[in-house]
């Protein structure tokens, strides 16, 4: 063991059972079972199993994109409680695999953003304890098909299969201090195409954790995603996608046009 | 073929339905009202279709749309028969909706409505209630409208699909403490259960467990603590629930 390794939850691919590996962050390598791997080379299942929740219009810049549209038909007023929606389980990949681009479409939206897992069930807790409800922490790629309106569930541009990467890991809590300041990043095939921070925030994640819980529980396992930054990069087939978090890691997955006509992976 | 999940004994059972009683998978007999019911599987992803009835989006005065206006749910909402639902302390209007929950049992991507039939596993009742005060314009409706604790009934029965030949024609109805409120046919669907299973697979994978709670008649009113509220669907039983005060209790599914 090394001065600043980190445990973190990780299931390789094959192997849907998290496993406590140890992660030297910096140099983005992990020993796991007396193995030593390298976190970029990975293929990973999704390290959590409970529903993911994503938030809309979380972010100052997002919501100050729609300018005076929040008072003008059809939302008549701005947001008042969190807004959300789901990413269901036909969307999660883990870190490695591929985000498929349906047929008919010439890109994909990379919604980079801080998923926080829920270790107890959270039903009104105030934003003072909210952490305690908290295991750690996951990047995620909240991934979508361009689409401008927020009136109306979007589950054909949002729910697709592959349009949820989650991982490589699930951060224990304890390693981050502050949720509040981790710097974003997102590159396509290495370039660097958004610079973020959840200081940007509307709802700072202990806030968000009280207000979503005042009307509904959060259960163990559940991730909270807290929304996604303004000016969102798009990526192609055959693109590479990284979203990096400032402390937690980077979670990687190809771009793959996918094929007319085929079945995909059987949904599990 | 009808199958519930109950708990008795203080542990959680298979059940089915024998001539009117509840047969426990140990092979005891058991009055219903001996049970605490659980919803009849444990669902994955959960839809909901919103102004799926010509009548009752007449009703809220919205315009019919091309697409079918879906959105999702949390196992949060989830609860079974005889659940009591909490209604928040200052809503103004909270309506109970009875509608046909569809469950699906095999992986279905890009599925004709034509075949769409054949990865139904069954069919249950859902009585999916809504507190309107609550509701916003982004991405309406919105979860702290449609998705509270305990919100989202299910049973108390699921019903093999064997056993519903044409779920296109059934009576629904919903009662509150014993007088009909709402009366409908799943005929007047805009969106049938074979078109919504198209839709869906034609962009997304569904699987076994998914269920797809496919909207309501005209009809809802307010309820209010103390009400009993009984949505019943022709061939698949009668789902009851509560209504109670909201205080602070949490509600997660399989914890």
């Amino acid at each position: 063991m090394f001065l600043g390794m980190k445990s973190v939850w990780l299931s390789l691919h094959g192997k849907p059972t998290p496993q406590l590996a140890q992660l030297d962050l910096a140099s983005g390598r992990l020993q796991l079972a007396g193995a030593e791997l390298v976190a970029a080379d990975l293929c990973c299942e999704v390290p959590v199993s409970g529903t993911v929740y994503g938030t809309a219009l979380n972010f100052r810049g997002a919501l100050a994109a729609l300018g005076e549209a929040v008072h003008a038909a059809p939302y008549l007023a701005p947001p008042r409680a969190p807004i959300l929606y789901i990413k269901p389980r036909n969307t999660w990949i883990g870190h490695g695999a591929s985000i498929r681009l349906p047929a008919g479409h010439d890109s994909i939206v990379v919604g980079p953003t801080l998923g926080v897992v829920i270790g107890a069930a959270a039903t009104r807790v105030s934003a003072a304890s909210a952490l305690e409800h908290v295991a750690g922490y996951v990047v995620v790629n909240d991934v979508a098909l361009a689409h401008s309106s927020y009136y109306r569930p979007a589950i054909s541009q949002q729910c697709r299969d592959s349009f949820c990467p989650l991982g490589p890991w699930l951060m224990p809590r304890a390693y981050l201090d502050d949720p509040d300041a981790l710097g974003i990043r997102v590159y396509i095939n290495d370039a660097l195409q958004l610079q973020s921070s959840t200081s940007q925030l509307i709802r700072p994640v202990r806030q968000l954790l009280a207000d979503v819980s005042a009307f509904m529980t959060l259960c163990q396992g559940d991730v909270l995603l807290v929304g996604l930054p303004e000016g969102l990069p798009q990526a192609r087939a055959g693109d590479v996608v990284t979203v990096e978090i400032e402390g937690l890691g980077r979670l990687t997955n190809p771009v793959v046009a996918e094929t007319p006509g085929r079945a995909p992976r059987s949904a599990t | 073929m009808k199958r519930a999940r109950v708990a008795w004994g203080g542990a959680i059972h298979g059940a089915s339905e024998d001539h009117g009683r509840v047969r426990l998978d140990t092979g005891a007999l058991a009055d219903e009202s001996a049970l605490v019911w659980l919803p009849p599987f444990e669902p994955r992803t959960i839809f909901a279709v919103g102004l799926n009835y010509a009548d009752h989006v007449r009703e809220l005065a919205f315009k019919p749309s091309a697409e079918p206006l879906i959105f999702l749910k949390g196992p949060n909402t989830l609860a079974g028969h005889r659940a009591f639902t909490p209604r928040p302390m200052d809503a103004k209007f909270m309506h109970y909706e009875c509608e046909l929950a569809v469950v699906i049992g095999r992986p279905a991507y890009q599925v004709s409505r034509v075949q769409a039939l054949d990865y139904v596993a069954g069919y249950t009742i859902a009585n999916d209630y809504a507190v309107r005060d609550y509701l916003e314009n982004y991405y309406r409706p919105n979860l702290r409208a449609k998705n509270r604790d305990a919100a989202t009934l299910l049973g108390p029965w699921l019903v093999d699909a064997a056993d519903v030949p044409d779920p296109m024609r059934l009576a629904l109805r919903t009662t509150v403490n014993g007088t009909v409120t709402q009366q409908g046919t799943t005929a007047d669907m805009i969106f049938g259960v074979a078109a919504l299973i198209e839709y869906l697979s034609a962009f997304m994978t569904l699987g076994p467990g998914d269920v797809i709670l496919t909207g309501t008649p005209e009809g809802v009113v307010n309820v209010n603590p103390g009400d009993e509220v009984v949505t019943e669907i022709e061939g698949l039983g009668r789902l009851t629930s509560l209504i109670v005060a909201e205080v602070g209790a949490s509600s997660c599914a399989g914890q």
